[in-house]
């Protein structure tokens, strides 16, 4: 660890970081191929590339989590050996992960010296930081309450304590792993100011993303990565989200969705003062009302965790609830009595849950035992007392043939197959229902360009045979293209309605965070 | 991630494992001066080398295929059902019931009505801990553990002091009338010209077994019922979202393993004993876990690991026998192989796939 070199910057244009012919394997899956990167001090730059292209598995062998097969690592010119993440943070390297490592019980203070401790006595460890933290706040705007509980704090703050971890730590090159992706766009804006600042500062940021919208915003270098290879390192402001979007995915894709007017017909699904309350007593949905009408997609946007998966849990069946849901004009059971998902899917509602790994698919079963999953049940599927698999088999075949999911092999596990065929299997199981109501959750979470587009297309041509969508997605491009009416969801409430047209982003991220300024 | 070939995990696996396994029980046995070529020799004659030796090693093999189903079919749920021992005990006390005081023209009858018997009551009490980790969250593992020492209690309590005989001195039943008496593979293949040996207590229960064994096959892979099993065993909260009921599936999961275990007793309390004892199960059901593992929760990968482990009952007790490797090494030899099989299965099998996916990769 002792060949780090934390002293200051040379004033060569060395690169702050480079990586030459770093390649690394897992089992027979090649994650990084012959991998080179040059990242100059003082600039942000980004990395994009699809799910599984590679992006953190690359970060992972900088911070010392995975060792490469082979390749060297650069720091500041100098070659670096980074067995472990101690000699990554030794190096000068931070850490920002997407899913925080705090500790949840223990403040803002405690959690920056945690690992870094003076010696083995808190109290000075604890006033040194303190006076460290206050200049840091000053120097980049990273106003934090030192001692605030962790689990008190919105997500947004959570992550600057991330951020002053690293630089408590001397970090001279900052890596944000998916940064925005739990953030409110309020919030996305105060981090890439907190980033640039840091940039004004001398310091070196790599931002890892698959928004192309970031990348154009804030960075001075791209790398695109595809399956495992760098494809292509531009300077930002010598392209395009195009031309970004075609060197992720390999082809031209259309980033817009095309699609006509809705032609909304009568209400299907009528919600009144729904409430949830969660099993650790906890209020999840506080008294909403919603209603849907055949031929349009309603649109829910929020930030993760405000209550929009709990709607979409008592819709779907397996979540109690009180309130009055009425369904073709029928009203339907909300106790969980009388009614489960085999209730709900016979009442014609159609769910593509948000999770696909943990509730849409059974990652162990086979394509055709999924694309039969929760209507294993029909007369059709059986024959006397055991169930028909040949006819089950073929009806799969058919549906992952007309949803494009490759490869077509039902017989292989679901596990096997990308994120994106994943979900074409889950889409295609529903749709091809022909539901009334199709229930749709995170439909392109972790799903590649291409199958974006694909699902899109088909969500838009059940609207237009006259169903009922009620789409739930934290990615505001999804709902601002996909929606006809968009409602959006804060703590558990609506916060208001808008039309698309007539609103924009800003208006919408302001909702989301609970901010109702002018009357709707 | 690529996956290793069929082949290699159903069966190079295993034999891996057994080997190791044998390997350190030679070691063992070199270790107190006898010899260990000897004593396999011993115990593949003691074994498989007479009809009666084959009758034994069958014998014990019946014993573990239905409680190796039964742990099985649980964990097809994921439910850990340790209670095979109970729930056989509790078998046993459904076929003495049934035997005892129930009038039979012929054994064949008997046998359908004790098979009801041991299966009615290994179930009720498999429900008991299935509804209580339902209902109420009650760690399924520590419950059945649990219900196998209140079986054992009631049992002595029943045998002592209400299904004792007048005069016995023994914790026992009395006898079973003679129209109860199961026929044993010397009777059964007679007709056929084939001679075996007369003293070995394989008996019809053995057809039983396998018969259970294909019912649990289509059960689990040919049901709508074993879908949702598996299901619901893989993944919870997507059984969830499908509308498959978690309490319906681990209670009818558990009844259904419950009764297999106790239909065990068809073998020792009907077939052998012909009366009910106090320890008739010999933990056969703990042995059921091992059996379960070994053979991957699979009806045939079952009833060849009860095959095995038959052999290693009968072939270990001719060693106690005629060798002065005492009995407590045997019972080392039978734990090796569990723990190589059942275990450590990750032991052998990530070099085994390493080196496989290796040669997989240079060959295409």
């Amino acid at each position: 660890m002792g060949n780090a070199n934390t002293e200051g910057r040379q004033e060569t244009a060395a690169p702050a970081i480079e990586l030459r012919g770093i390649s690394k394997a897992f089992g027979p899956v090649q994650a990084n191929k012959d991998i080179s990167i040059r990242v100059m001090p003082g600039t942000i730059h980004g990395i994009i590339g699809e799910n599984g292209a590679g992006k953190s598995t690359l970060m992972s062998i900088l911070f010392g989590y995975y060792k490469a097969d082979a390749g060297e690592i650069f720091i500041s010119g100098q070659k670096t050996q980074i067995p472990d993440s101690q000699a990554a943070i030794a190096a000068g390297i931070g850490m920002v992960f997407q899913h925080f490592k705090l500790v949840q019980n223990f403040t803002v203070l405690e959690n920056v010296i945690l690992g870094a401790e003076d010696g083995a006595l808190l109290n000075t460890s604890l006033r040194n930081a303190r006076a460290t933290l206050r200049q840091l706040a000053q120097e980049y705007e990273l106003e934090v309450d030192p001692d605030a509980v962790i689990e008190d704090l919105s997500v947004g703050h959570q992550q600057r304590v991330e951020i002053l971890k690293a630089l408590y730590r001397q970090a001279e090159i900052l890596i944000l792993d998916e940064p925005t992706g739990v953030l409110t766009p309020s919030e996305a804006d105060q981090l890439f100011r907190i980033l640039r600042r840091l940039r004004g500062e001398g310091k070196t940021i790599i931002l890892i993303t698959h928004k192309l919208r970031e990348i154009m915003d804030i960075t001075d270098t791209v790398s695109v990565m595809r399956r495992g290879e760098m494809t292509a390192t531009v300077k930002t402001s010598e392209t395009n989200p195009q031309e970004l979007a075609e060197l992720m995915v390999g082809r031209k894709v259309l980033l817009r969705v095309d699609k006509a007017p809705a032609e909304p017909k009568d209400v299907v699904l009528e919600i009144e003062n729904l409430r949830v309350i969660d099993d650790a007593g906890v209020e999840r949905v506080k008294g909403i009302n919603l209603n849907l009408r055949a031929g349009e997609v309603l649109g829910i946007a929020g930030v993760a965790g405000n209550g929009q998966s709990e709607l979409l849990e008592v819709l779907g069946g397996y979540q109690t609830a009180s309130g009055k849901i009425t369904v073709n004009g029928q009203e339907i059971d909300l106790t969980g009595k009388k009614s489960d998902g085999q209730s709900r899917r016979a009442r014609g509602i159609a769910h593509v849950p948000e999770d696909r790994q943990s509730e849409g698919l059974i990652m162990d079963y086979t394509a055709w035992e999924n694309v039969v999953f929760g209507y294993h049940g029909d007369p059709q599927f059986q024959s006397g007392l055991f169930m028909n698999n040949a006819a089950i088999k073929e009806d799969a075949a058919g549906k992952m043939e007309r949803f494009d999911v490759r490869p077509p092999n039902p017989r292989l596990m679901a596990k096997n197959f990308s994120g994106g065929n994943q979900q074409k299997i889950v889409v295609a199981r529903e749709i091809e229902r022909d539901p009334d109501i199709l229930l749709v959750g995170q439909p392109t979470r972790g799903v590649d360009i291409g199958a974006i587009e694909f699902i899109h297309k088909q969500i838009i041509a059940l609207r237009d045979r006259g169903k009922a969508i009620l789409l739930v997605s934290v990615e505001l491009d999804e709902v601002l293209s996909l929606s006809d009416r968009i409602a959006v969801m804060f703590d558990g409430q609506i916060m208001g309605e808008r039309l698309p047209q007539n609103t924009d982003e800003r208006e919408l991220g302001l909702l989301m965070a609970g901010v109702t300024g002018e009357a709707s | 991630m690529q996956k290793m070939p069929v082949w290699a995990d159903v069966i190079l696996i295993p034999l891996v494992s057994l080997l190791l396994a044998a390997l350190l029980s030679a070691a063992v046995i070199v270790g107190i001066g006898e010899d260990p070529q000897a004593a396999l020799n011993l115990m593949i004659s003691g074994a498989l080398g007479s009809t009666y030796g084959w009758g034994y090693t069958l014998y014990y093999a019946t014993n573990f295929i239905f409680t190796g189903l039964a742990v099985s079919v649980a964990f097809h749920a994921k439910l850990f059902n340790i209670g095979g021992e109970g729930q056989a005990m509790l078998g046993g006390l459904g076929v003495a019931l049934v035997a005892l005081y129930i009038p039979w023209p012929h054994w064949s009858f008997a046998l359908i009505g004790c098979t009801i018997g041991a299966a009615l009551l290994g179930a009720a009490w498999a429900y008991i801990p299935a509804i209580l980790q339902a209902k109420r969250g009650s760690h399924i593992v520590i419950t059945t553990i649990m219900f196998n020492f209140i079986a054992f209690a009631l049992l002595n309590y029943l045998l002592v002091n209400v299904m004792r005989p007048a005069g016995s001195m023994d914790p026992a039943t009395a006898s079973f009338p003679e129209a109860t008496h199961l026929p044993t593979l010397h009777m059964l293949l007679e007709p056929f010209g084939i001679k075996f040996s007369k003293a070995a207590p394989a008996n019809v229960s053995l057809v039983v077994a396998l018969l259970a064994a294909v019912f649990v096959w289509l059960l689990i892979w040919r049901t709508r019922l074993g879908y949702e099993i598996r299901a619901f065993g893989h993944s919870e909260s997507a059984a969830r979202y499908a509308g498959i009921n978690p309490v319906r599936i681990t209670v009818i999961a558990m009844m259904v393993s419950g009764a297999l275990a106790g239909m065990m007793s068809l073998n020792t309390t009907m077939g052998e004993g012909e009366r009910l004892i106090l320890n008739s199960t010999e933990g056969a059901g703990f042995i059921g876990i091992a059996v379960a593992l070994m053979g991957r929760s699979h009806p045939v990968g079952v009833v060849v690991a009860s095959i095995l482990f038959g052999f290693l009952y009968q072939g270990g007790a001719e060693l106690a026998l005629w060798t002065s490797i005492p009995r407590d090494l045997i019972v080392v030899i039978q734990a090796l192989v569990i723990l190589f099989t059942g275990a450590l299965d990750n032991m052998v099998r990530m070099p085994l796939e390493r080196l496989i996916l290796m040669f997989g990769r240079k060959e295409g």
